[in-house]
């Protein structure tokens, strides 16, 4: 059977789409392929910088011929239904038609057809241009002399030639699939390597394609390229005794850069590495593609960087993570870099590796003015002076000098919320109200919250916005702030997601709430809130980020004051009401400021965050493996229980009580009071108010009320000492009663008034265990 | 090729003028209309109009110039050794764009004196876009051995407007290509003239003091409250003028160089403003608006012009 190469060389391919497109390119070939009615044993795809190859192999020559049978009209039918029906079936004559009996209708005419097949070029020469026509680039370009009309072809960039190949995988020659795409005819031609080998290539099938490629300095494997990048890479840094820091993301982007990859080892001056080992590898990552080296020995306390602290992790905490061989081991970055290059340059690379340490040299001269501007005083201090006073800051200090900054240039956090300084403002405010019921010291927390955002005017942060924090830290320790207080400007914008790390320091935790919880009632205020898939301020995120804080590190916290108390210090810090420019109220103002003032309107709106937080918590202990049955039973009984940490406490008790057997047995027993006293309600019988003890005949009710009574005030006090296990506990003296009960008694006794008291009594079961759980809810 | 014919004294790897001389000479052989630099202060070689407006409908159009380009914010009193307020770039743009632009430039590059089998010279990703001229396309940051030497891009947009056809442009960072085939780590260094001893010439000796002193202006100086006055002045001046130029009577429109102009202007105000950081985040975004919309008008009123190919398109239709 027949194999089929196609391949797509164009101008270079932005090394991010290149595995997709080769992805798509493949789904979209063998999809209509297999539409069309052909089938092949096996495809791969491949791609270069400058070309995306799909290798088909044993394709079937052609589609089966596909006989269809249209009925007609009776053969005693009209002449213009027969004509009617000769048209629809595509038939020239009546003679062509068959007659068919059935006993009913009698005879008629129908019409046998047969679709021959199709040849499989015949197929690849239709489906291959349609695919290239409707190929789905994230972003595609016009080009050339075509582009002067509408509807010219559109590529990722200019499209230069398509080589496509059919025919047996040996013996006789392959067959050229001939077609046209806007001027471009394909052909059995390709190019190696764009300096080494700029010649023709003729190429007849996938196997002596990858060879002349190989041999013309290209390596069409990216997964091969990536082989060698890795493995000379490593030995190259092992020859000079480092260790090379691996990094998969940059590994990936490199091989998306060249077709012949040849891997060569750099220099800079050991001065550089005073910056941060985060920044040197940034700024050599993001703006050379280069990889670094550590040295192999750990890393020491008398590192040369200046931050001096042992709580300086290198690089632990900035994403994408960087991965040092063996965990937890910290070393410190060489003064070497690690490029790939696309040629075997004729002087064996000094050229290159000269050309290059300039580059890398001159960005870290760049990053070693960022460092050190940072941690020098700013310009204009007097400047300053007003947003110093406004927040308590020690103008003699670069990082508080940053602050006063960004604070003095009013650098809008959003339209509706105001100012980053305002934003400041109300986080510090909530962090020293915090502190006492995290267990931080509140002056810490408040000088924490007021500097957490300073670094996003530092120099290093405006270059690489991703160490947003991570500086921040870095410089406070240098100005001699308190440890708590510089780990809380990094770790309050943590976590960032389900898996990344939850700060413990109670100052960190602090700052990582206040921060979060403003987020998130600033949002709200502005009903700005996500819907559907969009989620622009990643207010999902800030939840979970305060759920994870709270639950992972124990913390009871009652939200809906907050909140509530919260709007109102925000309604202080939002943009003041009168709009300066025209002197007109403006309508977003009052609008903030009604919803600020305390009343319904706040309680409203809390209590909607409230259940969005309820929402949040339900993904995240889904995610945890809880049952989202017991979540919801949870949270029905009191959907304005905000104190996330009991709600999660509560739901672990509910699931251990429900594994025992006096669990099972008292949902099975709820469960069936509720049934019964649901299908009661439905058909109108009078259900007592209370139950009247005069009015038991049996036994087992005495016992059942009783026990209700001593399970409810048991249960009540344990909820109130929220000791869920102990709620449970109480619970389950109801499981012998409540059996015995559903044993012995009928409910639906003769007499009403017996009736309505036992009806009432089943409420009380409901009752007692709707204090822990809406167990109607509960599955089983 | 005719570079040969350039003397000793202006082979680019000893002389910045030489350099130029050389891409001159390079793409004056292909046929294209060497140009001079555009006489107002600009942000890059894409606002001279023999780009922006060039770039616009359909008559074919190639042309090459040095353009002289300003940037206040990077500033730097002349103590960086790689950052200017004001610097060269070489441009070319090609309208429509020639299959084998990519060897055209590789060839260009040749001829500086980089072999491409000795210097590493890649295509890597770079999606250009200059949301003050409305413009953007698609291309590539072009890397000799790892340093950015060129942006290579395909316009799409310009002025709001599909390019049709699309114009190839390349853009040279003269003094980084420089300081490269010189091999000189400062940009001061640079020998300007190719001459030595007493007769050298360097960049420093031509721009260094410029360079500290527009920093002062730049950051220190600039009268903002006159300049936020210019912009205003150049915003109203652009409209004006376009609207004075307007078609009648089913012509052509009269005026859009001179209103053109006036777009520049106001975006090379924005720029000073911007470096006096008396321009909010906010405020930022709005002024960049405002310059877009006036090029945006320069444009639309560019291909009613003959340049623009409003008899061409009358004639087709």
């Amino acid at each position: 059977m027949p194999d089929l190469l196609l391949e797509l060389r164009s101008e270079e391919i932005p090394a991010r789409m290149q595995r997709k497109a080769a992805g798509d390119l493949k789904k979209m070939i063998t999809d209509g392929l297999v539409e069309a009615g052909l089938t092949y044993e096996g495809a791969q795809e491949y791609w270069t910088p400058r070309r995306l190859t799909l290798d088909i192999r044993g394709l079937t020559a052609r589609s089966k011929d596909v006989r269809e049978e249209i009925k007609g009209p009776s053969t005693k039918a009209p002449d213009a239904a027969v004509q009617g029906f000769l048209r629809k079936a595509g038939l020239t004559d009546i003679a062509q038609a068959h007659t068919h009996s059935d006993p009913k209708k009698g005879d008629f005419y129908v019409a046998h057809l047969v679709k021959p097949g199709r040849s499989a070029e015949e197929i690849i020469a239709e489906l291959v241009p349609a695919t290239i026509r409707a190929f789905p680039w994230p972003k595609s370009m016009r080009w050339g002399k075509a582009s002067a009309k509408p509807g010219s072809l559109r590529w990722v960039r200019p499209l230069q030639s398509i080589l496509c190949t059919f025919g047996p995988e040996t013996g006789a020659e392959p067959v050229v699939i001939d077609f046209e795409v806007d001027g471009i005819r394909s052909g059995n031609v390709t190019y190696g390597h764009r300096f080494h080998a700029p010649d023709a290539i003729t190429v007849k099938r996938f196997d002596d394609y990858v060879a002349k490629l190989f041999a013309a300095k290209v390596v069409l494997d990216a997964e091969r390229r990536k082989e060698i990048i890795r493995h000379d890479a490593n030995n190259l840094a092992f020859a000079s005794g480092l260790e090379l820091v691996e990094d998969d993301a940059l590994l990936e982007e490199i091989s998306g850069l060249v077709e012949w990859p040849v891997v060569l080892m750099g220099e800079f001056e050991e001065d550089y590495l005073q910056i941060p080992g985060e920044v040197i590898r940034l700024t050599i990552r993001a703006n050379q593609k280069c990889f670094v080296c550590s040295s192999t020995t750990p890393l020491r306390g008398g590192r040369t960087e200046g931050s001096g602290g042992g709580d300086d992790t290198l690089g632990a905490s900035v994403p994408p993570p960087l991965t040092l061989k063996g965990e937890g081991d910290q070393r410190a970055l060489a003064n070497r870099f690690i490029l790939t290059s696309n040629i075997e340059a004729s002087d064996g690379g000094v050229e290159i590796v000269h050309g290059n340490g300039k580059v890398v040299r001159a960005r870290l001269s760049d990053a070693l003015y960022f460092w050190n501007t940072d941690q020098a005083d700013m310009p204009d201090p007097e400047d300053l002076r007003a947003s110093g006073d406004k927040f308590g800051l020690d103008l003699s200090k670069p990082l508080d000098q940053r602050m006063a900054r960004l604070d003095k240039l009013d650098v809008t956090f959003h339209a509706k919320l105001g100012t980053q300084g305002q934003r400041v403002s109300r986080i510090a405010a909530l962090a020293e109200e915090l502190a006492p019921i995290i267990g931080a010291d509140p002056a810490q927390a408040k000088r924490a919250a007021v500097l957490a955002k300073a670094d996003l005017t530092t120099e290093a942060v405006g270059e690489f916005p991703e160490l947003q924090g991570v500086m921040g830290r870095k410089y406070a320790l240098l100005q001699g702030e308190q440890p708590s207080v510089a780990a809380a400007l990094e770790e309050h914008y943590k976590p960032q997601g389900p898996s990344d790390h939850v700060p413990t320091d109670p100052v960190s935790v602090t700052v990582a709430l206040a921060d979060k919880l403003d987020t998130l009632v600033g949002f709200w205020a502005i009903d700005e809130k996500p819907t559907g898939s969009k989620d622009p301020y990643a207010l999902r995120r800030a939840a979970l980020g305060v759920i994870r804080i709270l639950v992972e590190n124990g913390v009871e916290l009652k939200l809906l004051p907050l909140l509530e108390q919260h709007d109102g210090l925000a309604g202080k810090n939002i943009p003041t009401v009168s709009d300066q420019s025209n002197g007109t109220i403006n309508a977003i103002g009052r609008a903030i400021a009604s919803v600020f003032h305390k009343g319904l309107d706040v309680n409203q709106n809390s209590l909607d965050l409230l259940s969005f937080f309820h929402d949040r918590l339900k993904v995240y202990l889904r995610d945890r493996g809880a049952r989202h049955d017991l979540i919801d039973a949870v949270l029905a009984t009191d959907s304005a229980n905000d104190d996330l940490l009991l709600i999660v406490r509560r739901v672990e008790a509910l699931g251990t009580f429900l594994d025992t057997e006096d669990g099972k047995n008292l949902l099975a027993g709820t469960k069936r009071a509720a049934n019964i006293l649901a299908a009661e309600e439905k058909k109108g019988t009078r259900v007592a108010a209370t139950v009247d003890a005069a009015k038991f005949t049996l036994p087992q009710e005495e016992a059942l009320f009783a026990a209700v009574n001593q399970a409810e005030k048991d249960a009540a006090q344990a909820i109130q000492a929220q000791d869920f296990s102990a709620a449970m506990q109480a619970l389950s003296q109801l499981r012998a009663p409540v059996d015995a009960f559903f044993d012995g008694v009928l409910v639906n006794d003769e007499d009403e008034g017996v009736r309505a008291n036992r009806l009432a009594l089943l409420q009380r079961i409901r009752a007692a265990t709707g204090q822990v759980a809406d167990f109607s809810r509960i599955a089983g | 090729m005719s570079v040969s014919a350039l003397s000793a004294h202006n082979d680019p790897k000893r002389s910045f003028q030489g350099l130029i001389l050389t891409l001159h000479a390079y793409w004056a052989d292909y046929g294209c209309a060497v140009l001079q630099p555009y006489d107002m202060e600009v942000g890059a070689g894409t606002f001279h109009p023999a780009t922006t407006l060039r770039a616009l409908g359909p008559k074919p159009w190639n042309a090459a110039y040095v353009q002289p380009s300003r940037r206040p914010k990077d500033g730097r009193y002349g103590e960086n050794p790689n950052r200017l307020q004001h610097y060269y770039q070489y441009q070319v743009i090609l309208k429509p764009n020639p299959s084998n632009l990519q060897d055209l430039y590789l060839g260009s590059l040749k001829a500086i004196g980089l072999d491409p089998l000795l210097h590493d010279i890649r295509f890597v990703e770079d999606d250009w876009e200059s949301p003050t001229l409305g413009a953007w396309g698609l291309g590539w940051e072009c890397w000799c051995d790892g340093m950015e030497v060129s942006q290579f891009t395909y316009f799409q947009q310009v002025c709001g407007i599909e390019c049709a056809p699309v114009a190839g442009e390349l853009t040279y960072g003269l003094e980084r290509l420089a300081m490269y085939v010189q091999g000189v780590d400062n940009v001061y260094d640079l020998n300007f003239n190719g001459r030595e001893g007493t007769e050298k010439v360097t960049y420093g000796d031509v721009f260094l003091q410029a360079e500290q002193e527009y920093s002062r202006h730049n950051f220190e100086h600039a009268d903002t409250a006159m300049l936020l006055r210019h912009f205003e002045d150049a915003e109203g001046e652009c409209k004006a003028l376009l609207a004075a130029g307007a078609p009648r009577d089913g012509g052509p429109q009269r005026v859009v160089f001179p209103a053109y102009d006036q777009a520049i202007k106001a975006s090379h105000v924005f720029n000073l403003l911007d470096a006096r950081g008396v321009i909010s985040v906010t405020e930022r975004q709005n002024y960049i608006l405002r310059v877009r919309n006036l090029a945006k008008a320069c444009g639309e009123a560019f291909l009613l012009t003959d340049a623009g190919g409003f008899n061409s398109n009358r004639e087709a239709a």
